[in-house]
């Protein structure tokens, strides 16, 4: 009865998954920049916030083109807003990706005046908080979108154990503080990475459920 | 505050059982929406609240209708009809000018006053929002009209006997999208002086002037409420199903 209108949902759903796996992949090259100081791979993942503003324009042409065409109501409206919205989300995540890779690129020839273990543990988590995200609005996995909103309590405590190293570091060496400034920033946007895909798991709660917790708590 | 309470409503047509067991309450002064495949009992029930089904030969109806708290069984049915007046699908103006058409129901009812009937016709096809394209026109047969404004020309005909509810099965099914939007603005209007109670096919429509909205399925309600719930989150599994279009 509906074959077109299933057939474009599963084509946002495709597309999404597409977009999903250019900003895992971004991420993953961001992480590697970082921890290995590989200038090649922070290049690539800053070139490769083009095709995720790309994927989202094409995303959200889509998406408009279901509501004009289809006229969505109950589940399926849900399912198309809260694409738009995601994709808004995925795109910023993009950009703090391709920001975070700038620094990086600063970086590749100094030493760190710190082990990265902190940071690398936020840069994994969110990671797997987008990659979760986006799964569970695939898949309509309610509990998985409810564990990324969870997780972002981990990723803020890493964001503050990151801060109070660098703080230590600066007070016992003044010099250290212009790289511990440009670390901080590198925290700082993992830490927004992860604001992203709780609003995205968010999101995704909605689409299920019919209730955003943003809504419920106003 | 309920306008029309629907108890327990059970209708046949001879062996056949069109309605099971309604129950719904109309609040006054807004628009509720019957929606459902063709065959649901949706324009059963809506005629059933001015007893049109009573022509029908063969058709028993059990369970009770509240009109105001007055059991609509009891009353006088041309008494009903004036409080519950009805729009069809298809314009059906009678074959006589626009001003007769509109003065027939208060001339039937008693009404000779020329004044008075003037200031009927004007108010009505005022409140039916046709005024302006008619004022000039009053004589003129009123099947030399665009579908459109024949359609509101029917409106105001019902409107001129001052009902207190108005039924409307599918008002603008026949109508296009220019005509449908003035006959969806203008019954919009007309809630704050008139309960409406619209069957329709088109769930925009129902979604874009509705205040409340009815399911119905095999002669039963699934579900009723706010036109804003039923259309985002519903209740029921069906009616998920049949307002996406997943239905049959």
């Amino acid at each position: 009865m509906r074959k077109d209108f299933d057939a474009q949902l599963e084509q946002l759903n495709n597309e999404l998954i597409v977009m999903g796996s250019l900003i895992e992949r971004s991420i993953e090259m961001t992480i590697k920049a970082l921890t290995e100081q590989d200038k090649e791979q922070a290049q690539c993942a800053i070139d490769f916030d083009e095709a995720i503003d790309q994927k989202e324009k094409d995303i959200e042409s889509l998406c408009l083109k279901l509501i004009l065409q289809q006229q969505p109501v109950a589940k399926d409206l849900r399912t198309v807003s809260a694409a738009l919205k995601m994709i808004t989300d995925m795109e910023r995540i993009g950009d703090q990706a391709a920001d975070i890779s700038e620094i990086a690129l600063l970086l590749a020839d100094t030493s760190y005046i710190k082990k990265l273990e902190h940071i690398t543990l936020m840069a994994e988590q969110t990671a797997k908080m987008v990659t979760d995200s986006v799964d569970a609005y695939v898949q309509r996995d309610l509990a998985k979108a409810r564990i990324v909103i969870d997780a972002d309590d981990i990723v803020d405590n890493y964001f503050d154990n990151v801060k109070d190293d660098l703080i230590a570091l600066i007070s016992e060496n003044v010099k250290n503080g212009s790289q511990a400034m440009d670390l901080l920033m590198i925290a700082k946007y993992f830490e927004r990475i992860g604001d992203h895909a709780v609003n995205i798991a968010e999101w995704v709660e909605f689409s299920i459920t019919g209730t955003h917790r943003r809504s419920i708590q106003s | 505050m309920a306008k029309i309470k629907i108890t327990d409503l059970d209708l046949h047509y001879g062996d056949f059982q069109a309605l099971d067991a309604v129950n719904l309450v109309i609040p006054e002064h807004e628009i509720t929406a019957f929606i459902g495949p063709s065959g649901c009992g949706k324009s059963t029930m809506l005629k059933s609240l001015n007893r049109m089904n009573d022509l029908i030969e063969g058709c028993k109806v059990e369970g009770e209708i509240l009109l105001d708290d007055k059991n609509i069984q009891e009353l006088d049915v041309n008494a009903l009809r004036k409080r519950v007046g009805m729009v069809f699908q298809k314009p059906n103006p009678f074959p006589m000018s626009v001003y007769d058409n509109i003065a027939y129901g208060p001339r039937t009812h008693g009404v000779r006053n020329k004044a008075k009937l003037d200031d009927i016709v004007e108010k009505s096809l005022h409140d039916a929002a046709i005024w302006d394209e008619l004022k000039d026109r009053l004589k003129k047969s009123a099947l030399g009209l665009s579908g459109g404004q024949q359609q509101r020309v029917c409106i105001a005909r019902a409107l001129a006997i001052q009902p207190e509810v108005l039924l409307m099965d599918e008002p603008t099914s026949a109508l296009d999208p220019i005509s449908t939007a003035k006959i969806e603005e203008l019954v919009s209007t007309l809630k704050d002086e008139y309960t409406i109670v619209i069957v329709t096919h088109n769930m925009q429509q129902a979604v874009r002037i509705s205040d409340r909205t009815a399911f119905f399925l095999h002669g039963q309600i699934v579900e009723h409420g706010t036109t804003e719930q039923l259309f985002s989150i519903p209740k029921d599994k069906r009616t998920e199903d049949y307002i996406t279009g997943r239905f049959g």
